[in-house]
This record gives C-alpha cells, structure tokens and sequence, in this order.
C-alpha cells in the first residue's frame, strides 16, 4: 500500500523538487544580474525531468575500477543533480555578464506558476485520496 | 531544505547592493570635496561584484569582492582663488562622475528590489506548500 502511495505522489514529488531547483538557479541568475563575467545558467527542463523519473542523474560519469568490489558510483536516483546549460544572450553586455533581467523575471515567474500547480494537483490528489479513505 | 538557499542567495544580492548604494552615496556626497583626511582630493570608489558558489557550486550569490579607487584623472577646475590651487591657479576636484553614479544608483536599487520580489515568491511558494493536504 505504501508503494501505491508513493507511485501516486511521485510524480508531483520529483516535478516539485526540479521545479525548486530550477528556482534557485534562476534566483541565482537574479543575484547576479550585475557580476561582471556570470554567465546565466538554466534547466532544459523536459528531459531533465524524464532522466529524474527514470531515477538517474544526468551525470552518467562511471569510476574506473580495477576489482570487482569496487564501488563504480552509478548512485540511481539522484534527481537533484539535473545537468546546467548556459543561456544564450539576445544582446550581450560588454562586462560579459549573459544575464538579461525580463527574461529572467519572464522565467522565474513561469516556475513559479508552474510549482503552484504542481502543489494544487498534489492537494487535490491528497484530498481525493482522504474522501476514499473517510467516504 | 533546498529552497532556504533562495533566501541565501537573494540575501547576499540585497547585502551586495546596498554596499553599491554606500559607495554611490558616499560619492555623490564627495563629489566636490577638494580635500580629505590626507589633504589630496577625494578620489571615487567603484565596487567589484563576484558570483560566490552556493549549493555545490550549482547555484551562486553575489558579495563584493573589492572595493576599487577609480584610476580615472581628477578634475581640473581653474580656481586661482581657491586655497588649494596649484602655481598655475587650477585646482584637483574629485573624479566623481555624477551621471555614472546616478545610473549607478538606479541600477543598484533595481536589482535590490528584484532580489526582495524573489524572495517574497519563494515565501509565498512555500507556505503554499506547507497547506498540502488541507
């Protein structure tokens, strides 16, 4: 029952979890709208989200072992760790800094609509489920 | 907690800034001291911003680095009155460019209320989150 559980909320759950991580990149973007030199990172968040539900990082990178008890560090299940792609500037600044502030504001305000539905579905499905359970 | 970072990160941006906004202001005022503590002209300071690794270096605030004098020539204002002219009666006004500072200043003070706007989404994110299931 509890693996039905978690089959249910797990979308939402690892969704959310992209969702917030991307948040904090773009929170980063937003910082350092003035840095000389920062260039602006983002997810691709679409096969971001198909590597963290198949349940593999986007690292793919194997240790090299020599004996079979080595550990190869294939860690599954590391959905916190999606790969960063740089943005590409529509007009680049002369200090090298890529971050352009309404592109960062126009995204920032589109994740956070988008955690906002991912956190009503997950409620509403909660909800479901309790009306199932109490009738 | 992944999200408290956003508060770190938007923090420093807000700590950065209003360092710029001292800089700026202690410029503005300075733009036509003559003479300071060590009898030269004031001479304009500018701040260097740096990106500072958070969250294993995924994602990044923002702090000053150094605060730099600005190398550009000082002014040269013809004052043969002024007691601190030189032989030929010009005077070493401060290098402050007031333009510059202005837009400076506004800069600065708009990236700080983006940093405050991102912080109150994340906020309200999370208390959203902590209603699940109600």
């Amino acid at each position: 029952m509890i693996t039905r559980l978690d089959d249910a909320f797990r979308f939402h759950e690892v969704a959310l979890n992209l969702r917030s991580e991307r948040q904090q990149v773009l929170a980063s973007n937003i910082a350092n709208a003035s840095t000389p030199n920062y260039k602006a990172r983002d997810i691709d968040f679409a096969p971001a989200l198909q590597q963290a539900l198949a349940g593999r990082g986007a690292g793919g990178v194997l240790l090299a072992t020599t004996a079979a008890a080595h550990l190869r560090g294939d860690a599954t299940g590391s959905p916190d760790s999606p790969s960063l792609q740089y943005r590409t500037p529509a007009q680049g600044s002369i200090d090298g800094n890529t971050v352009e502030m309404d592109a960062e504001r126009a995204q920032f305000v589109q994740n956070s609509v988008h955690i906002e539905t991912g956190l009503t579905v997950l409620s509403m499905q909660i909800k479901q489920m309790l009306s199932a359970i109490q009738g | 907690m992944s999200s408290f970072k956003i508060f770190e990160i938007a923090g420093s941006a807000l700590t950065a800034q209003s360092q710029r906004l001292n800089v700026v202001a202690s410029n503005l005022a300075n733009a036509d001291s003559a003479t300071g503590s060590d009898g030269a002209a004031y001479q304009a300071k500018q701040v260097v911003f740096e990106a500072t690794p958070a969250d294993r270096g995924r994602a990044s605030g923002v702090r000053v680095s150094t605060v730099i004098t600005d190398p550009s020539p000082m002014r040269r204002v013809y004052e043969p009155k002024h007691p601190m002219a030189d032989s030929d009666g010009y005077v070493s006004m401060p290098n402050v460019n007031v333009v510059e500072e202005m837009v400076n200043m506004i800069d600065a003070s708009r990236a700080y209320q983006n940093s405050i706007e991102v912080m109150n989404t994340a906020k309200s994110l999370m208390l959203r989150a902590l209603t699940l299931g109600q």
